[in-house]
């Protein structure tokens, strides 16, 4: 799959992970650090596909992607969310914020793929 | 991976350090809304790295902490000094969980069930709670059973349902019918059912047909209604489970319904498995205008965008201010080797030309002073690269202040000053055991009893203070304490006792306080539990004169100990004196030396039998023959006109060195022997001359130390 | 098929022993070629005050500082003064490098293991403690160097 992923995670374990699993997939891997950075980053990179944490300094994942959806452009664009939490309220609010699907952390490198398959194609 | 796990590791350090920082804050009244959720997140982070990794122990115990913590967050626990106190602690077994999960170990089980207990008091969580939690935390990636989402189907009768689905035939294939519907939301949420549609014909075969029932005229259609359906004939093995895995993300933004039509006979009828339609909670975004999505968007991956990603990263980096870049540090390593052969390719190179006489080419001169200058640009910006700040260090003496303190009932408050200051990673690595010890000594030996202060007039609290600096090239570090200073009779006395001084020797209080360093000075009554161990203040003080560094100490009756340590900025290079000692050239730290002299026939007089001084203006001070006290050469019959370097000691001592001949002066790079021989009295390390050879590099203070054994300093210069 | 004749050669490989001789004085030693990184010419060595007689000292090798044992001393062996004509053997022993002087290298041997023989005891020899094996080669006695036992470690010399 030659998707343009873009993530953004304040721990460089679970970008580099991230990276790892993408790239070892055939994709592009575009990385942030925060909301904040995520944004400069995603202007005009056009990505397939974003993921971003939730809990980051600067600009959360909410923030984040608020400040995504509200770009024309990138209305909708698939965006998953990393939670280590699983509870439902985490879940429902990232999907209230804008968000396609969730990711719970730690990730199944596999399924991580297969589930930016369901969003991205 | 396995960098990955090593990155995790650094990062783990760095977080913790974070954590550390939050905390300190917490503790001193400068916290703000933000510094809980740093701490938060420094932990938040390690659960989700050590997750990855399958750290269990490090994961359970991070999610406890982190949920105390987000009590915190949100305002249903206050920051008091025992909560902080508490997170101190539990800070102190989350590095040493992260040590254990790299270098192995054990973890003592009693202090940690002990924190686990606290942290779920504060946490009102009961432990079944906690336990649930963590299980719910396992490397599963996308988990189906979550509880409901608004509106999500009764779980119980849903799951009864798959598990008998499950039952039949887990190994034939299976054919169902699915139906899927989506919402308008479920585009709006950024899904897109050709993605879905692809994913489950991944699952087996698959016939897709969209059924346009509820398609209106085109003058009818508004956008926003359900109007587009598929049924989805299936072919496959997989269970519902992973029919249903498909579909999570658009849990609640569609209806969908799996009917069993029978193990793979088109004729058969099977169980119907229905996920309740799924009501719609959500009201349409604001900011999304509520227009008809009707084509799948296809994500767009032209050549163009390909081309694009390729030069992202790079700007990536640009768009970070103060951007670092992680380097391995055997990288830095052999760069700081190459400029050190630089430098001796240099050296040698202006020798040749000074050999073959083309120095008095002006334009041959003047470029070699470049390449001279260039090459010491090259070789402090290398330096520079191994630079640090002492800040990691001293936190770890925090921990250190904490644990001793509550070891021997003492409370200390530790005040920091100069964390900033920068130091070779090597000399910050190797000054974290005799840094605690001394910790441990200031706490330990340094304060008085709670009990003894009040006594004396002073807060209960003591103090002590973890100093750096930079002073005159090189990096000052102080471990000083408030307490009652250095009893000096009891010190004379245990001296005295072990047979380290006669009962009679007249001693001044510098020579009193540096008894202290004397290996065999530490006596077992002396040993508590906390700084004793078998190590001295004489194991201390090798460890810094291996780093290059020097000790000293000041004390004050009534008022405290000071332990002063410097340093020399980096282990790599050295201002040196080249001299000759008999067939052998050896180099002597500038540093050390405060002047030369030429002996004229009355400067040496003997002091005893095998010893001899050397009057300098007023004072006399003990001369030593490097050729002797290294076994290069035989005694010598005069010292008339002999060469003499005159070395000065940082507590006072001082002492004149014999050598045959003075060659050079200059920076030499430092070549450890430690590692490929081992250590040699008296000498601090080797470097390479201009010629190739190897010459030594003299350590003055223990050159003294040594040649003194451990009788005093006069004595040892054993000249004949 | 294959995969049994590779095994069975591989084994046959391990159990050939390949030494570098070469001679110490009047005798004739040697060492595991895997120990052995290169060989040099004789360079004078920087003496360490306080060593051990055998430590000759310690020369340059491309930058490091290696320190130099007189295998002749160190065997308890009669000992010229160094010249131009002898060696030193560059070996890695347990992860430290270490230069051995000799008088000259002789040859590479390869035999099979089992022509290695145990040396007998004898305890008025000091210098027989640093012999692991013995094997006879076209009547020539070679004896196979106990390397971690010649090379003390770090603390022992120092110490």
């Amino acid at each position: 799959m030659s998707l343009n992923v873009l993530a953004v995670d304040d721990s460089r374990t679970i970008r580099d992970m991230l990276k790892y699993t993408l790239n070892g997939a055939g994709m592009t891997t575009h990385l942030a650090e925060d909301g904040q950075h995520g944004l400069e980053v995603l202007d005009g990179l056009k990505p397939d596909v974003i993921i971003t944490d939730i809990n980051m300094p600067r600009l959360d994942g909410f923030g984040f992607i608020d400040a995504v959806r509200a770009q024309s452009e990138y209305r909708a664009v698939p965006i998953l969310v990393l939670t280590t939490e699983s509870s439902a309220e985490l879940k429902s609010r990232a999907r209230d914020a804008g968000a396609t699907g969730w990711i719970v952390k730690p990730f199944d490198p596999e399924k991580l793929v297969k589930s930016l398959q369901i969003v991205a194609g | 991976m396995q960098e990955i796990r090593a990155s995790f590791f650094i990062e783990c350090e760095e977080l913790l350090e974070a954590l550390q920082d939050a905390l300190q804050m917490m503790e001193g009244g400068e916290a703000d809304d933000e510094t809980i959720n740093v701490a938060f997140r420094a932990v938040h982070s390690i659960k989700g790295g050590a997750g990855a990794f399958g750290l269990d122990d490090l994961v359970a115990f991070a999610h406890s902490f982190e949920t105390t913590m987000d009590e915190m967050r949100a305002g249903r626990l206050e920051a008091e000094a025992e909560t902080i106190a508490l997170f101190f602690q539990c800070g102190d077994l989350l590095s040493d969980l992260v040590r254990v999960a790299r270098d192995g170990g054990d973890i003592d089980d009693a202090v940690r069930s002990n924190l686990l207990s606290q942290l779920e008091e504060l946490a009102g969580q009961d432990g079944q709670a906690a336990e649930e939690e963590v299980v719910d935390f396992q490397p599963m990636g996308i988990s189906l059973d979550l509880p409901a989402i608004d509106g999500l189907p009764d779980l119980e009768a849903d799951s009864a349902a798959v598990t008998e689905a499950t039952e039949t035939e887990a190994n034939a294939l299976r054919h169902v019918e699915i139906r899927f519907s989506p919402e308008p939301e479920l585009y709006r949420s950024g899904n897109e059912p050709l993605f879905l549609l692809r994913a489950l014909a991944g699952l087996g075969e698959s016939t897709v047909c969209c059924t346009r029932e509820a398609l209106p005229d085109l003058e009818e259609y508004d956008g926003t209604a359900n109007v587009m359906a598929w049924q989805i004939e299936l072919h496959t093995n997989a269970d519902d489970d992973a029919i249903r895995d498909v579909f999570d993300f658009v849990d609640g933004l569609c209806s969908l319904t799996i009917t069993e039509v029978g193990p793979d006979d088109p004729g058969g009828s099977g169980d119907e498995v229905t996920a309740a339609p799924l009501p719609v909670d959500a009201e349409p975004e604001a900011s999304l205008p509520a227009e008809p999505v009707p084509e799948p968007i296809r994500p767009q991956m032209s050549e163009d965008t390909v081309t694009q990603a390729a030069e992202r990263p790079a700007d990536t980096q640009r768009s970070k201010p103060g951007a670092t870049v992680r380097v391995d540090l055997d990288r830095i390593d052999r760069m700081v080797n190459l400029v050190g052969e630089l430098v001796i390719n240099q050296s040698m190179l202006a020798q040749s030309v000074d050999a073959s006489g083309l120095s008095g080419n002006t334009k041959i001169a003047s470029g070699l002073d470049e390449f001279q200058q260039l090459t010491r640009d090259i070789q402090d910006s290398v330096m520079l690269i191994r630079a640090q700040p002492v800040k990691s260090l001293f936190q770890r003496m925090a921990r250190i202040v904490r644990e001793a303190s509550s070891d021997v009932g003492k409370t200390v408050r530790l005040k920091t000053e100069g964390e900033g200051t920068e130091i070779d990673k090597t000399v910050i690595e190797r000054l974290s055991d005799p840094l605690t010890h001394m910790i441990r000594n200031a706490v330990d030996h340094g304060l008085e009893t709670p009990d003894d202060r009040v006594a004396a007039g002073k807060p209960e609290e003591g103090i002590v203070s973890l100093r750096a600096s930079h002073r005159s090239g090189r990096v000052i570090i102080e471990v000083a304490d408030n307490g009652g200073g250095i009893n000096r009779p009891k010190v004379r006395q245990i001296a005295t006792d072990k047979g380290l001084i006669s009962p009679d020797q007249d001693l001044s209080d510098t020579e009193i306080d540096n008894l202290l360093f004397l290996p065999g000075f530490s006596t077992a009554s002396e040993v508590s539990n906390l700084s004793g161990r078998g190590v001295g203040m004489d194991v201390v003080k090798n460890a810094i004169s291996a780093l290059g560094g020097r000790i000293t100490i000041t004390s004050t009756p009534g008022e405290g100990t000071t332990f002063s340590i410097s340093l020399p900025l980096t282990l790599a290079v050295l201002d040196g004196m080249v001299v000759r000692v008999g067939s052998e050239t050896l180099v002597v730290p500038l540093s050390a030396i405060s002047e030369t002299l030429s002996l004229q026939k009355e400067d040496a007089r003997a002091l005893g039998p095998q010893t001899q001084v050397v009057r300098v203006r007023d004072t006399f001070v003990p001369l030593i023959n490097l050729g002797t006290e290294l076994g290069y050469s035989p005694p010598r019959e005069s010292y008339e006109g002999a060469i003499v370097l005159l070395i000065s000691h940082e507590d006072g001592q001082r002492a004149a060195l014999v050598v045959d001949g003075i060659e050079d002066q200059r920076q030499v790079v430092i070549k450890g022997l430690q590692d490929s021989y081992g250590h040699v009295p008296g000498v601090a390390a080797a470097t390479i001359l201009g010629d190739g050879q190897i010459a030594l590099i003299l350590d003055p203070a223990d050159l003294l130390m040594n040649a003194s054994g451990q009788s005093r300093p006069h004595q040892l210069a054993r000249t004949g | 098929m294959a995969g049994i004749t590779e095994t069975t050669e591989k084994l046959q490989d391990f159990d050939e022993v390949e030494l570098l001789s070469f001679r110490v004085g009047e005798s004739e030693y040697s060492v595991d070629i895997m120990s052995v990184r290169e060989i040099r010419g004789w360079t004078r060595a920087t003496s360490l005050p306080h060593a051990p007689a055998y430590v000759r000292g310690v020369i340059n090798l491309r930058g490091a500082v290696l320190p130099v044992i007189d295998l002749a001393l160190r065997l308890g062996l009669d000992v010229e003064e160094p010249n131009d004509r002898n060696v030193i053997i560059v070996v890695d022993i347990d992860g430290r490098t270490v230069g051995l002087r000799v008088d000259a290298v002789s040859d590479i041997l390869s035999f099979p293991r089992t022509q290695l023989h145990t040396p007998p005891e004898m305890t008025a020899d000091q210098g027989n403690t640093f012999i692991e094996a013995l094997t006879i080669l076209e009547g020539r006695m070679i004896r196979i160097l106990d390397l971690p036992a010649v090379v003390p470690s770090a603390q022992e010399v120092a110490a």
